[in-house]
């Protein structure tokens, strides 16, 4: 049977985990999300998975379910979507605290009000500050492998991990897949690994105590920590699932870097549609260059600092917005990393996409015709330009 | 010797059970229960409403409230069918 199928970036994600097979499912419906649990919720049924799978009231009630579940030492995944990931959000925090593994499918959608079913970035940058490693995905190849490989990284590490797709725009796109063998994916993850676990009877433990002013601060910069060493452990995690998978995953993805003059920087579906533009630019002669970090958090600063500090003007697209005036999380992220840097290449953050507004291939040819003004003119304000949008 | 960052325990786990005994809550008590051992008929009908696992019982019988423990919210007293229990203001 061939490894070449036709799947959607939910069905990718559903055939993830189905060849995870974890031991516990627990998750409450959401457009653009719904599929993958809906899918899953068939393996169940059909005897193709071991996985005890808990619908739940609310993904408040799913998520608080999966952290029972990890705790008491079971592989749990979980999916969700944009206000379901809003209403995850105090357990999102616990979570991570309790370090417990844990890997949600989560696809980028836009939050209420108004109501919008489409993707933005709003609802994972919602999350950003809470503990998680947060995987972007461009397609659903990446969405089916960054799965797995979240699993490992997540039971490697003991940080929860989201790893997302931007909604319908992958996630309801059938593309074309090379999956594992069930097999590999199992050996590929293997034994389930979790930091502790409530049901050891025989050595009793107590997780989620009250801790005040004596504990906290430590137990907050102990983690902290652990997130920092957890960079050079995700690098070693890609490499070693590119050695054993066969892929070739960075975890900041270049595209004409070596000699670009300016580079376009996106995160999920738009760096396809960056890339193709600067194809097309580098036919012409034009020194473009595209970069995809795949990972929000950690942010990787001085991997992103490294690839970009040499050229002229770095535009970043930006498909979330902080509401702060000062443009959205990606650009704040890149602005502070440059901080005190001796090259300083001219920096302007391009919102678009909100609620799914489609970005083209021409709407990303006007940001680079504007980068390429911001950076020749002595003018440093305004920074920030919302695109894609009816003026 | 209280630990530095570095040496606790991940998520802070505690490496036991039934901590939440060490944790004294009397103090949060602004009223008290009042049994009346006289009035009482052993249902137990507090013992099971008792949030906070505050009345004392021996041989399936009420002994006494423990307030250690017991914030004094006063659902013994609602719930006490023959009102042997009555609250009143914590002298402190």
């Amino acid at each position: 049977m061939s490894n070449i199928v036709a799947k959607t970036g939910n069905e990718a994600m559903a055939e993830a985990m189905r060849q995870i097979n974890p031991d516990v499912v627990a998750a409450y419906p959401i457009t653009p999300a719904t599929e993958i649990v809906q899918i899953f919720s068939t393996f169940v049924n059909d005897g193709k998975v071991d996985t005890i799978f808990v619908p739940t009231e609310s993904e408040h009630s799913a998520i608080s379910a999966c952290i029972g579940a990890a705790a008491g030492g079971a592989r749990v995944m979980t999916s969700t979507s944009s206000q379901g990931l809003a209403l995850m959000h105090e357990i999102l925090y616990i979570t991570a605290g309790l370090r417990l593994p844990m890997v949600i499918c989560e696809v980028n959608r836009a939050l209420s009000a108004p109501i919008n079913i489409h993707c933005d970035h709003s609802d994972t940058m919602g999350s950003r500050d809470a503990g998680w490693i947060q995987i972007f995905s461009e397609d659903s190849q990446e969405a089916y492998d960054q799965t797995i490989l979240a699993m490992k990284i997540s039971e490697e590490l003991f940080f929860p991990v989201m790893v997302t797709t931007d909604g319908f725009i992958i996630s309801h796109a059938m593309s074309r897949l090379e999956v594992f063998d069930d097999k590999e994916v199992q050996s590929y993850v293997g034994e389930h690994k979790t930091p502790y676990n409530v049901l050891d009877i025989d050595n009793p433990i107590t997780v989620g105590s009250l801790v005040l002013q004596d504990y906290y601060m430590e137990i907050k910069t102990q983690q902290a920590h652990e997130m920092m060493k957890a960079k050079e452990k995700i690098k070693e995690l890609y490499a070693d699932f590119n050695k054993k998978m066969k892929r070739n995953y960075s975890i900041i993805e270049e595209y004409f870097m070596e000699d670009a003059e300016f580079a376009i920087v996106a995160l999920g579906s738009t760096a396809g549609t960056a890339r193709y533009l600067c194809e097309k630019l580098r036919e012409k002669g034009e020194k473009v260059g595209v970069v995809k970090p795949r990972i929000f958090r950690p942010f990787f600063a001085p991997e992103m600092v490294a690839i970009l500090e040499n050229v002229k003007g770095i535009a970043v697209l930006d498909r979330s917005d902080m509401m702060s005036s000062t443009g959205g999380h990606l650009f704040n992220e890149l602005k502070s990393s440059f901080y005190r840097n001796s090259k300083q290449p001219a920096m302007k953050d391009y919102i678009y996409g909100l609620g799914g507004r489609d970005i083209t291939v021409g709407d990303i040819e006007n940001v680079l015709k504007d980068i390429k003004d911001f950076s020749n003119s002595k003018e440093t304000t305004p920074d920030v330009k919302y695109i894609t949008v009816r003026e | 010797m209280k630990k530095s960052w570095k040496d606790v325990d991940i998520a802070l786990i505690v490496k036991k059970g039934g901590t939440a005994q060490d944790f004294k809550t009397g103090d949060w008590r602004s009223s008290k229960p009042v049994w009346d051992s006289e009035k009482c008929k052993q249902c137990l009908t507090c013992w099971l409403f008792c949030p906070d696992s505050s009345i004392q019982v021996k041989d399936e019988k009420m002994t006494g409230i423990d307030f250690e423990h017991c914030k004094g919210c006063g659902i013994c007293a609602k719930e006490c069918p023959f009102k042997a229990i009555e609250m009143e203001v914590e002298k402190k």
